[in-house]
């Protein structure tokens, strides 16, 4: 299967890039690491006019801890986060989420910036930076915005990011003490997209009280879902078996999966139930260890 | 709308007009016809398309020519040299790492780079480290083997019985 024609330009710096989105308009797509965007292009699902290639552009990729946030660059690699040292001492969730994306090829070239980007309720960084309660950094001719993760997501495939628009960096901010995260999705056999998926981080007080929640699904709604109740269910008490239940709960009667070959919808909302209890779990056991 | 793209493949430099649509692999069986790399599934799956760029290893059917322009491009025929055979290959041969043979290519490009980032990687890595590469023969546990005598012989170990296991 080979694409549509299409023209292409792999421009040298942000404002090119936007002067080539100004002259484009909404005929033109960006590419990062295009695995996301080839494949659809291949089925003709997609079939933009322009390609304007973003890897050639300095300063795009890039993780490191700065002014309170963990930064990371739009163009970072998947691979990079696996072998971040800052990542692999305090965010453990991104390993777990990196392995189980794809395989070791697609991580080679899939970006950060790109499977949030493609505004996809199936990829895994969504839910992981929901949990973080990240902060989507967009850049234009016009200078930059700052989205929060929530008002992130508008619908299937769409995203806060304009035609004109790029978007730059992926900003968390650097958790307190005592605080873990964890991820996991069920998959049918690796490389698969999820059945569910589940992110959660939790900040813990001395005490073992619950200071901050943070639980995203994924692929079990039409868009990237936050567990809100989930949330309100374990902030301000000690985590007993009974809260860690009822989030499960909760987030299981909230979330709106479809029935598809990966399950049917009662299935699904089990795994949910099953997974935001295992992942709460594991990250108070970071948290605490 | 051709695009001049310049790549070194094997070490070997190429200048080719293509279409910015064109996919890598194509360009690589197609106009510099190295048809070591194949196509499979053709839809990022199964790695039989795998090569390196910049030492990375991709999926060549879901890479643009035109992504690779001014890169290195290095594909199996580039494995063995003057002096024989790659440690890699050598193990595939010597621990029956192959049946009908498609998958090879690509099992041998991505175990390149895995044994490069991880030099004596464990049984459970070398198979997390091979997700991406499909066998419809071998069953997999002769490439794991022929893995571990690449790297075994690569680090000047002893490399380990030969004894295939056949299932
Ligand atoms: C076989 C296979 C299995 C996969 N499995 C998984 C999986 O299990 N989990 C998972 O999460 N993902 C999975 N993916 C998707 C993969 O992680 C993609 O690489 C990722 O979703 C998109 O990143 P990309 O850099 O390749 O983006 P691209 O494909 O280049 O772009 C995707 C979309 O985002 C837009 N875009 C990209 N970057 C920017 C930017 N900086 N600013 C504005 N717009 C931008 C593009 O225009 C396009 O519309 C899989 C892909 C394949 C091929
Ligand atoms: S042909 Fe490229 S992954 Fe199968
Ligand atoms: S040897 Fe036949 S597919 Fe692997």
């Amino acid at each position: 299967m080979i694409p549509a024609p299409f023209d292409y330009a792999a421009p040298g710096s942000l404002e090119e890039a936007f002067s080539l989105l100004e002259q484009h308009g909404d005929e033109a797509k960006i590419l990062a690491g295009g695995h996301s965007l080839i494949p659809m292009m291949k089925l003709r699902f997609a079939s933009p006019e322009f390609l304007i290639d973003i890897n050639n552009i300095p300063g795009l990729s890039h993780i490191k801890e700065e002014d309170g946030y963990l930064k990371i660059g739009a163009l970072t690699r998947e691979a990079e986060l696996e072998t971040s040292e800052v990542i692999r001492a305090k965010y453990p969730i991104f390993l777990d989420a990196t392995k189980l994306i794809a395989d070791p090829q697609v991580r080679n070239m899939g970006t950060v910036g790109g499977n949030i980007a493609h505004g996809d309720a199936a990829n895994d960084h969504p839910a992981v930076m929901m949990a973080l309660r990240a902060e989507v950094v967009i850049s234009s001719a016009e200078g930059q915005r700052t989205v929060p993760i929530d008002e992130f997501f508008y619908g299937f495939y769409m995203t806060a990011v304009q035609p004109n628009e790029i978007l730059t960096e992926i900003r968390i901010p650097v958790p307190g003490p005592r605080t873990g995260n964890a991820y996991h999705k069920l998959e049918r056999k690796v490389g698969d997209y999820a059945t569910a998926g589940v992110a959660v981080q939790l900040s813990l007080d001395e005490n073992g009280v619950c200071t901050y929640a943070g639980i995203g699904l994924t692929n079990v709604n039409p868009v990237p879902m936050r567990a809100a109740r989930s949330e309100e269910a374990l902030v301000g008490h000690k985590l007993d078996a009974e809260r860690i239940e009822l989030a499960g709960q909760y987030a299981s009667e909230d979330c709106n999966p479809s029935s598809d070959l990966r399950g049917d919808e009662d299935y699904k909302r089990a795994v949910v139930k099953a997974l935001t209890k295992r992942m709460i779990n594991k990250a108070i056991e970071r948290a605490t260890s | 709308m051709k695009k001049q793209i310049t790549i070194s493949v094997n070490g070997e430099k190429h200048t080719l007009e293509v279409e910015p649509r064109e996919l890598l692999v194509h360009v690589i069986r197609e106009k510099l016809r190295l048809t070591g790399t194949h196509i499979g599934c053709d839809t990022t799956s199964c790695g039989a398309c795998t090569v390196l760029l910049n030492g990375k290893s991709i999926k060549s059917c879901t890479v643009l020519a035109v992504q690779a322009d001014g890169k290195e491009v290095s594909t199996v025929e580039g494995l063995a040299t003057a002096e024989g055979l790659h440690p890699l290959q050598e193990g595939f041969k010597e621990n029956h790492g192959l049946h009908c043979g498609f998958c090879t290519p690509g099992m041998l490009m991505r175990a390149k780079e895995l044994l490069e980032h991880n030099p004596n990687p464990t049984e459970e890595e070398i198979r997390w480290g091979i997700a991406g590469n499909l066998c419809r023969c071998t069953g997999y546990n002769n490439i794991v083997k022929a893995i571990q005598y690449a790297s075994a012989k690569m680090q000047g170990k002893e490399t380990p019985s030969t004894e295939p296991e056949f299932v």
